[in-house]
């Protein structure tokens, strides 16, 4: 890798002495070539391929603004002479009195936002085009991970302004945990470290914001990159440009990352930037969804806003625990039996397996589902004597766990001959877009209270969710598909 | 793929204009960051000046009173403490106060605006204790017979004067810090302010 | 632009509320109007301060309305010793809580808070403070069409007077105050002017500083543009 070839030879000035000083020591030239200079990513990407380089900006900008903020907060839940929150207090303090402390927040509020819009748009790319194909699944996988880590460092973040919708929103989501059987209870109150949010909740997710999972966050972006520089990038044609080299065994299709693409994320960081601005200066608030109205409101333990919903970027998972209600569960059950079948079925798996599984899923839906319709019929909680603790409650956190998590086997369910959307039939087509249309849907309830109907088209909209993901290995397999060109397009 | 080999001026005049309108934003940007960790409006609000009636402080009195978070003293000095000012000068460091310790208002014989009344930071100049007072004299204070009244810092021994200054041969390397400071009435001293143009 | 953009992303918020329609009357929007948010400073120092605090909002701030020292000294000082001190109150926490059934909060961002699918913080407070009647049935004698069984008294009755409410909801003036009904709009107002003022007072500024950012950063695009189109020239 770092071969004599790749280390500089000074060219007698000062700068090239001293560069080559330090080559003969890290391999600062051969690092450079490698994943900028002599990184060649194929020249067709369109502005999809811009928010990978825009997640790694909000990332830096996330850590700069959050070490300046750490200097001025604290992580305080007793109250002040004023009987106000120390922690509340110190964010008003850092707003107010901190000499561009209001800048330094709101950018950092913004772009907890922006890097989850960036993030989505990063993810939809690595669906429109096959990203996550052979051989590029590991990068999928540390992408998620990415994911789930950035939700864990959101989730932590929003307590500690220690507002109305900081405290609420954390009480919620933590008692999630209470859903696990036997273990649920103790373990929520563990996570906590009180039988309440509190004090000791509020130190300890300071620490896992500001260290803990930036730490994780850091290492997995770089497992990411080291993991895309390894293979290569895809492109819109979903198509390998190393197939076809020159005789230097440089791909035809590829461009140095430095300066084509440099160059280019440049443009698309100042578009940003320009969006960006707009934001932090025009509306921070964002008409309620970035900054929320109720955590202007300090944290009080004895009162509970009228409505309480998480950020925009939880509410389609939000959503599916939602959508799970009791009466949901034999439903959801006879779904993911049928929509194993439709896989099992066609397999050449032999019979017995078969057999079996068709065995397995009528006891499961006979446990589950009918104690469950009998109860809903006869008006007691059947379910909840047979299955201790395997209520709704329990599936619903199963469901959203799942519905992230499922998005990592993805490599595995596509079994598509082409990659790239371009290529890929109409079926395809118009399921991508069901699945991006009620992924908004989803989003959209998630910000809303429940009523019977909407929690019946959150109902269908997750099946619809799962439906994308679990049935891709059957359609992907009977859309017609146009053939793959050898060479990128335009 | 093609690549020209020859420097292209035109391009390199764009790359240079480009990275030096975004190294100018990059330095704007900085800006804010740097300046948040300046004091806040809590720490200049805590570090204002501070007003303070001396009308009940009887002569050979002191008064402490906190200004940005540091002890000043207030002494009323009595006429023979002035007095031992003049007697000491041999033995004090810098007895005209060339030294850049005080306002300008106060280099003199006292170091002082009005002459019996000291205002001094009652922070040790050598590494930052706060001295104790030794008003009595002679042999009552334990500082032997000639001592004339002062001040002594009880880390490491450094004596003062009644106009705070530092004795030879000590380890304070100063005399004691006269803070800004102006009457606003015959009795009312406003610390931390000075009168526009003095 | 930024008024569709807000009704647009308002239209979730505004679905889920249903039932419990509130109507708000639109607060003149006097943030620009250093006389109104002086008069507005006044009135919250006299009638609010007593009760409730602004506690992160320190009182040589109101340099940004165009006070200075010795004017905020000599004018609006009555609960603090310097200007650099926040607005806070004698009143301790607890004492409140038994007075008054809730301790009345902190006023601060109360202007932020507010806000809500009906309409801005400074609306919701237009309002309120209009919306006080008689109501023997409430321990203070008061309540109001905006908050329903509120805990603070009518503080202003003595300017406006007092209002009764009707079967069908409307409030009329039964006993008037020391204003007219215009007057009290008006001094309400530049209260509330000022109130939005001191939820953020960089607001403006930051506006302003933002269009500087965002014009800086056009012309950076151009060049950035320029300089993406030279180097591309190169790939075919």
């Amino acid at each position: 890798m770092a071969g004599s070839e790749n280390k500089y030879k000074s060219d007698g000035s000062l700068a090239g002495a001293a560069l080559e000083w330090v080559d003969a020591r890290f391999p600062a030239t051969s690092l450079w070539k490698e994943h900028l200079s002599e990184y060649y990513a194929p020249k067709n990407f369109n502005f999809w391929y811009f928010f990978g380089s825009l997640a790694l900006l909000v990332l830096v900008l996330q850590i700069v603004t959050g070490i300046f903020l750490v200097m001025h907060f604290k992580p305080d839940a007793s109250l002040n002479a004023s009987g106000v929150p120390v922690a509340f207090a110190s964010v008003e303090y850092i707003m107010r009195d901190v000499p561009w402390g209001w800048l330094v927040r709101y950018m950092h509020s913004t772009g907890a936002s922006a890097f989850f819009v960036v993030v989505y748009l990063h993810m939809f790319r690595g669906l429109l085009y096959g990203s996550y194909r052979k051989p590029r699944e590991l990068i999928w996988i540390f992408g998620l991970l990415i994911f789930l880590c950035l939700m864990g460092e959101a989730f932590f973040g929003y307590l500690l302004p220690w507002g109305q919708m900081s405290f609420w929103g954390a009480q919620v989501i933590v008692n999630l945990f209470s859903a696990i059987p036997v273990i649920g209870p103790d373990l929520s109150i563990w996570l906590r470290g009180d039988f309440v949010v509190g004090d000791a909740t509020l130190n300890r997710f300071f620490s896992f914001h500001v260290i803990a999972m930036p730490l994780v966050l850091l290492g997995l972006v770089a497992a990411h990159i080291i993991a895309l520089h390894e293979v290569g990038s895809n492109n819109p044609d979903g198509v390998e440009i190393k197939k076809h080299k020159d005789s230097n065994g440089i791909p035809l299709d590829g461009i140095p990352f430095h300066p084509y693409y440099t160059v280019k994320d440049i443009v698309g960081v100042v578009v940003f930037l320009i969006v960006f601005s707009a934001i932090v200066f025009f509306m921070p608030e964002f008409g309620g969804y970035f900054l929320e109205y109720n955590n202007f409101v300090p944290a009080d333990p004895l009162k509970t806003p009228p409505h309480i919903a998480p950020v925009w970027y939880f509410t389609p998972f939000y959503s599916i625990l939602r959508a799970v209600t009791s009466d949901f569960v034999p439903f959801l059950w006879l779904f993911l039996a049928l929509v194993g079948w439709l896989c099992v079925r066609p397999s050449r798996l032999p019979l017995i397996v078969k057999l079996g599984y068709l065995g397995f899923v009528g006891a499961m839906f006979i446990l589950l589902g009918v104690p469950a319709v009998l109860a809903s019929w006869v008006g007691i909680k059947l379910t909840s004597i047979l299955f201790v603790g395997l209520e709704a409650k329990f599936w619903g956190v199963v469901a959203m766990g799942g519905s992230v998590v499922i998005i990592g086997a993805l490599p595995w369910l596509d079994h598509s001959p082409v990659k790239s959307i371009r290529y890929k039939g109409s079926l395809y087509k118009a399921i991508l877009t069901v699945f991006v249309v009620a992924f908004f849907i989803l989003g959209y309830l998630g910000v809303l209270a429940p009523t019977p109907m909407r929690t019946l088209v959150s109902q269908i909209c997750s099946l619809i969710y799962f439906a994308f993901f679990l049935l891709m290995p059957w359609y992907s397999k009977i859309d017609k598909c146009k053939p793959e060109p050898e060479r990128v397009t335009g | 793929m093609s690549c020209d080999e020859k420097v292209d001026c035109g391009r390199r005049r764009l790359l240079v204009a480009t990275a030096a309108i975004g190294g100018v934003g990059g330095a704007v940007v900085a800006t804010p960051f740097v300046s948040s960790m300046l004091p806040s409006e809590r720490a200049k609000a805590a570090g204002a000046p501070v007003e303070v009636d001396i009308s009940k402080l009887e002569p050979g009195q002191m008064m402490t009173v906190e200004w940005r978070g540091k002890p000043v003293w207030i002494i009323n000095r009595t006429d023979e403490q002035l007095a031992s000012l003049k007697k000491v000068e041999g033995e004090v460091s810098d007895p005209k106060s060339e030294k850049n310790m005080q306002p300008k208002y106060c280099q003199n014989e006292t170091r002082s605006i009005k002459p019996n009344v000291l205002v001094a930071v009652g922070i040790c100049t050598h590494l930052g204790c706060s001295p104790t007072d030794k008003f009595k004299t002679g042999d009552e204070s334990g500082l032997g017979a000639t001592w004339p009244g002062g001040f002594i810092c009880p880390c490491h021994g450094s004596t003062f004067d009644m106009a705070g200054r530092v004795y030879k041969s000590k380890p304070a390397p100063d005399n004691l810090e006269v803070p800004p400071h102006m009457y606003v009435s015959d009795s009312k001293i406003v610390i931390g302010e000075e009168k526009k143009g003095a | 632009m930024k008024k569709i953009l807000t009704t647009l992303l308002f239209v979730p918020v505004l679905a889920f509320a249903g039932g419990a329609e509130l109507h708000l009357d639109r607060a003149p929007n006097k943030r620009n109007d250093v006389a109104a948010l002086q008069h507005g400073a006044k009135l919250f120092v006299n009638y609010c301060l007593n009760c409730h605090s602004a506690s992160y909002m320190r009182y040589n701030r109101l340099q940004d309305i165009g006070l200075n020292d010795q004017q905020i000294k000599d004018n609006l000082l009555f609960t603090a010793e310097k200007v650099g001190e926040p607005m806070r109150i004698a009143m301790q926490q607890g004492d409140a809580k038994v007075w008054f059934g809730a301790a009345p909060p902190d006023l601060t961002i109360v202007a932020r808070s507010r806000a809500s699918a009906f309409g801005s913080g400074p609306d919701w407070l237009y309002t309120y403070l209009r919306s006080f009647y008689r109501d023997e049935s409430r321990p203070t004698g008061w309540n109001n069409t905006v908050f329903e069984n509120v805990g603070m008294p009518h503080a202003l009755y003595e300017l406006q007077g007092i209002q009764v409410k009707d079967e069908h909801g409307k409030l009329s003036l039964a006993t008037p105050g020391k204003m007219t009904a215009e007057e009290y709009d008006t001094a309400i107002a530049d209260l509330v002017a000022y109130m939005q003022y001191m939820g953020e007072p960089v607001s403006e500024f930051r506006k302003s500083l933002g269009a500087m950012v965002i014009a800086f950063l056009a012309v950076l695009l151009v060049f950035a543009y320029a300089l993406k189109r030279e180097f591309w020239k190169d790939i075919h």
